[in-house]
């Protein structure tokens, strides 16, 4: 039998981090995220890998020691839930901007404003749509248990590295708080300045060496021309993305006539609506995006033939049901259940969701 | 085999700790696990409940609106739970502090005085332990060895020592649990 862990969805993070060879963390607490800061600090990685965990002074001065430690080439990420990530908007922008890699984690909980600490999902359209100013995109993926909390850190950095731009986790207060079992990898090292040159080529300021220009980092150009130039390639980059990187999964699609769309723990509870519909003789079907940037469109629209209605579930006001309607275009009725502030929906209310406005509406 | 669990009393009774090791028993007999405590303010000195799910498949929804067994170790949780157990569940509670004794007439109802036990054996932290044992007489779903197994994976080892008292408390609950209907 493999060895696994009993873990919270936050301690995976931090653990999931140590081991991906993650250079540096920089991070201030908030609930519901507060154990990721807890675990490293625990853990003390510096004796062990020499990972840098610091506890900043604000949410602000984290997010650009992250953009400083990116610029440099290092593997670096931060973590907070909804409030503190408002406040790195600025930063991620700047670091989107500059074209740097790195990981941010979002363990959502209700708003607006300081809302409440129980879990929401809430922050989509702020993760997806560019939270800060500017076109840019952040990869974003959705993890729906803990074995995804980790395993989704080394995914984050790794499509971070390869296009040179911010990647998000999007979490919630269920499971970032949540415990289940996790197998774990094995400790990969952390690298040295010649090997980030070796893989991911010299943008990074290592120190300038006599064979090439100086590496500047900044998100500012004001010549509005090459500025243009430069957004279309942002544009290009992230046209690739959604080419390559869609994830998702099917759950009881084949024979569904009915579908539900949902991410993270709200998948979690559709999972379970599933059953107790299939149980009253409904044939629905689950689609969860593992990749909300870039969104599963293609496998959505596939789905059209087959199903004579969708149901987005959120635990929001309807956000990602946005994407949803892009999707299907009109071609069949799509509706949006969801709880807010913090509330979590039942699987029964999601049936009782999916008769009143799918099945009968 | 799914068995979804509310365990429910005050912080500080090691409501969160009983069920991390329930769950821990599970991993150790290679079943899916699920742990959702509700956190925040109830943490703080208020009412603490953990949901704990055990598996033999993929669990779906950590988030349940009705459960098999419900312990439950005070008035506010017996107030809350008692009608979320379904038809043909089991309900453990500790007597000590309920003044509004569970009404269902479809459920089991077990009692287990183990406020009253741990304070016999002048040691408070074994109370959640005999509750535990209460409920792996009436339901016994993980093996006692994958609980001492579990126990060792969730103590550190600076508290290995506790284990033969925890297993002694697991014992004397299962001795103490008694059915009232």
């Amino acid at each position: 039998m493999a060895d696994y862990k009993l873990m919270k969805g936050n301690e995976a993070i931090a653990e999931a981090a140590i081991r991906c060879g993650c250079d540096a963390y920089f991070g201030y607490p908030i609930t519901p995220q507060s154990e990721v800061l807890e675990t490293l600090m625990a853990r003390k990685p510096w004796d062990e890998t020499g990972m840098i965990v610091l506890q900043a002074e604000s949410e602000v001065a984290a997010i650009n020691m992250v953009y400083g430690g990116a610029g440099c080439g290092k593997k670096v990420m931060t973590s907070s839930s909804s409030p503190g990530i408002s406040l790195k908007q600025e930063g991620i922008s700047y670091i989107a901007g500059a074209e740097l890699p790195c990981l941010i984690v979002n363990v959502v909980r209700g708003g607006p404003g300081l809302g409440t600490i129980q879990p929401a999902q809430s922050d989509y359209f702020q993760s997806v749509k560019g939270g800060g100013h500017g076109d840019y995109r952040l990869i974003v993926l959705a993890p729906a248990s803990v074995q995804e909390m980790y395993d989704f850190v080394n995914l984050g950095f790794e499509l971070a590295f390869k296009y040179r731009n911010p990647a998000l986790i999007l979490s919630d207060g269920v499971i970032g708080q949540m415990m289940e079992k996790v197998q774990l990898g094995s400790y990969k090292p952390r690298l040295t300045n010649e090997e980030i040159v070796a893989r991911y080529g010299s943008w990074a300021t290592t120190g300038k060496t006599h064979d090439r220009p100086r590496n500047i980092i900044t998100s500012l150009d004001l010549d509005p021309y090459r500025q243009e130039q430069f957004n279309l390639k942002l544009q290009k980059k992230y046209r690739e993305i959604e080419e390559k990187e869609v994830r998702f999964e099917k759950i009881a699609c084949d024979d569904a006539e009915y579908l539900l769309v949902a991410y993270g723990s709200a998948s979690r509870i559709c999972q379970k609506a599933v059953d107790l519909a299939r149980e009253k003789g409904i044939k629905v079907g689950l689609l969860r995006p593992i990749t909300l940037f870039p969104y599963p469109t293609k496998a959505i629209r596939e789905m059209l033939g087959q199903v004579k209605g969708i149901l987005a579930v959120e635990m929001s006001a309807g956000q990602m049901v946005e994407d949803v309607r892009l999707a299907v275009d009109g071609k069949v009725k799509v509706e949006h259940f969801g709880r807010m502030g913090g509330v979590i929906a039942t699987p029964n209310e999601v049936v009782a969701a999916l008769e009143e406005k799918i099945i009968k509406g | 085999m799914t068995e979804e669990i509310i365990i429910a009393g005050f912080g500080g009774q090691g409501v969160l700790s009983m069920g991390k090791i329930l769950a821990y028993s599970g991993i150790m007999q290679d079943q899916e696990v699920a742990w959702m405590p509700s956190y925040g303010p109830e943490m703080r000195g208020g009412t603490a409940n953990v949901t704990v799910i055990l598996s033999d498949m993929r669990i779906s929804s950590p988030i349940l609106q009705e459960f098999d067994t419900a312990i439950i170790l005070n008035q506010q949780s017996m107030d809350k739970f008692e009608k979320m157990l379904k038809p043909g569940g089991v309900l453990i509670y500790d007597p000590n502090g309920i003044t509004r004794p569970p009404q269902r007439t479809d459920i089991s109802i077990y009692q287990v005085e183990a406020v009253e036990e741990a304070t016999r054996l002048k040691n408070a932290k074994t109370f959640n332990m005999i509750v535990l044992g209460a409920f792996l007489k009436v339901k016994p779903i993980v093996k006692l060895e994958n609980v001492t197994k579990g126990l060792e994976k969730s103590l550190p080892q600076r508290h290995h020592h506790l284990i033969p008292m925890n297993k002694d408390a697991l014992t004397r609950g299962m001795e103490l649990v008694k059915q009232i209907r």
